[in-house]
């Protein structure tokens, strides 16, 4: 082992001081808005900490009387909830056949090439007939054609962590199912995909945080309470009159909580699932 | 089992797969293409066929020319600063100290938070007039009196690049760190005793493990950058004076805002166009060397 010197250690505590102010001073301080009071953020020089705890905004945002602010958000957090669910089931759905069919078929793998390409494409390419093809079908400002189009990001990428996935499950263990005669389905549902288990569910859990996160499509696709997402909801509160800084900040703790808790406990499959090539987008 | 029925087999099950993808992919794009080549509005009009007009109207114009080098130069600056960044967090994180656990925990943090969220944030830290940015510089004495970051053409895309990088550069320290972990022990010993200093033992030890991922990491956050629009859209809309106006935002203001969907298209087509010569110049990059190490 290397012998550190004295100075080499101060160096890198304080770097390491310095990484996690610079990670932690943005979080915190949405943190702090959301719970600081409206005089608290507008008086200079600014408050860092509140003079007194202010935790109403959370009671206002997540109240559902009708016609409230209130209201409105957590309409889109289910909105937000709905898509996100129904396109990462789908997704999964018809992952599932074709990553195993790639899998074990190195024959065919190219089209999967062609499929994980489709990445490369800005959702601009895509959005014009969308938006016609969504009109034409009745579709949009809907919780269902919003989930449909998020399949153009969801089925590329979890077909593609599948495919690693079953990729790791040796072929010999089928095999010797198959030879003491079980059918291809009893094969699937009782060997491979409990095996496939833990990719499946990290595979899911990128998906929706994916969904989670969209924004363009559901900006062009989404007018009201309908089929608004958190991602829209949050956005026209940023870019409307909002007067309160801490109304808006504590949308924003609301709808980073599901994945940032999703991050810390998920934290040892997530990185080996980002550094295995899966990044989101 | 013949090979025949194995392979027919593999199409039923990537029927649904393919289905789909044709569906929301495939037929968009052929749709994006016809449409490139007509006068179609959004809404109502059909359009009739007007062959290039739009790519030449698109291309000359000065507005693709401006949002051409402004996402060129976002893509640049912010993926650059990432790449450096990560790197140096990583070769931290790699380093024995109390609490690294907890530090590399924190690093999934920003990559967690929602783009529109971070992007909101960063717009409340640079409020002109109560944002967190201007009261910590005037405290310490930085500025004299409150700016407007993201009001001035000068400063916005600076700023944005800033947010950007914050979120981003957490996620190449990952990805790199990962890379650290399997440069072998003995090796960086080895060298050690061999006498080599920290930046040979760097460029010669430590950096052929590093390559393969950080060109991986370089590739998809290039593509990343190039195609950006939320957080653009969500801090300055492509303003002030249009200074942060990407091609994304200005695909969505041409087919959206001003409903020409025709020349939208074309536009939209040529960004796709410059993404594929990016990917495609930089799988030639992975490829070499993939075969050179």
């Amino acid at each position: 082992m290397e012998r550190q010197s004295p100075v080499f250690t101060v160096f890198v505590y304080a770097a390491a001081l310095l990484l996690a102010a610079v990670i932690l001073a943005p979080i915190l301080w949405l943190f702090v808005m959301s719970i600081s009071s409206a005089a608290d953020l507008s008086t200079k020089p600014l408050n860092w900490w509140p003079e007194e705890i202010d935790l109403s905004r959370y009671r206002v945002l997540l109240s559902t009387i009708e016609n409230s602010a209130g209201a409105a958000f957590t309409a889109s957090l289910f909105n937000s909830l709905k898509v996100a669910g129904m396109a990462t089931l789908a997704a999964i759905a018809v992952a599932i056949p074709a990553a195993w069919a790639v899998s074990r078929t190195s024959n065919v793998s190219w089209s999967l090439y062609a499929v994980i390409a489709t990445y490369m494409l800005p959702p601009v390419a895509l959005a014009v007939p969308l938006y016609m093809g969504l009109a034409y079908l009745g579709l949009l400002n809907s919780v269902f054609g919003l989930a449909l189009v998020y399949l153009t990001i969801l089925a590329p990428f979890t077909t593609w962590l599948l495919k690693s996935g079953f990729d790791s499950i040796p072929k010999e263990i089928e095999s010797a199912a198959m030879i003491d005669g079980a059918r291809l389905d009893q094969i699937l549902r009782l060997i491979t995909l409990p095996l496939a288990a833990p990719v499946m569910a990290t595979s899911a859990l990128f998906a929706f945080l994916l969904a989670w996160d969209e924004f363009f499509y559901a900006l062009l696709f989404t007018s009201d309470l309908r089929a608004k997402t958190l991602t829209v909801a949050i956005s026209d509160l940023a870019g409307g009159r909002v007067s309160d800084y801490g109304l808006i900040a504590t949308a924003g703790v609301l709808a980073a909580l599901p994945p940032v808790l999703i991050g810390l406990v998920m934290q040892r499959a997530l990185i080996s699932g980002l550094t295995s090539g899966g990044v989101k987008g | 089992m013949s090979g025949t029925w194995i392979t027919t087999r593999a199409w039923l099950l990537m029927l649904p797969l393919l289905a789909v993808m044709i569906a929301v992919i495939g037929w968009p794009l052929i749709d994006t293409v016809r449409l490139s080549f007509t006068d179609a509005k959004l809404v109502g009009t059909e359009g009739t066929f007007v062959g290039f007009d739009n790519y030449a109207k698109m291309l000359g114009g000065s507005n693709f020319q401006r949002a051409f080098i402004t996402t060129t130069w976002f893509a640049v600056v912010s993926v650059t600063a990432e790449m450096v960044l990560g790197v140096l967090a990583a070769l931290l994180l790699n380093q024995q100290f109390r609490g690294r656990t907890a530090l590399r925990a924190l690093m999934i943090l920003p990559w967690a938070l929602p783009t529109v969220v971070n992007a909101t944030l960063w717009r409340l830290i640079y409020n002109p007039e109560y944002g967190a940015l201007n009261a910590a510089l005037l405290q310490l004495g930085v500025i004299d009196s409150y700016r407007s970051w993201l009001g001035e053409p000068g400063s916005a895309l600076a700023a944005l690049i800033v947010a950007d990088c914050w979120k981003n550069f957490p996620l190449v320290a990952l990805i790199a760190l990962a890379a650290l972990q399997a440069v072998p022990r003995d090796i960086t010993a080895a060298s050690l005793v061999d006498g080599a200093g920290p930046f040979n033992r760097f460029r010669y030890v430590i950096m052929p493990y590093l390559a393969g991922p950080l060109l991986v990491a370089l590739v998809l956050r290039t593509i990343e950058a190039f195609k950006v629009f939320d957080i653009i859209w969500v801090m300055t809309r492509g303003g002030p004076a249009n200074s942060t106006r990407t091609l994304s935002i200005l695909v969505y203001q041409e087919a959206f805002s001003f409903q020409r969907a025709g020349s939208g298209a074309s536009l939209a087509l040529i960004v796709t166009l410059l993404v594929t010569v990016l990917a495609v110049a930089y799988a030639a990059m992975v490829r070499k060397a993939a075969g050179a190490s």
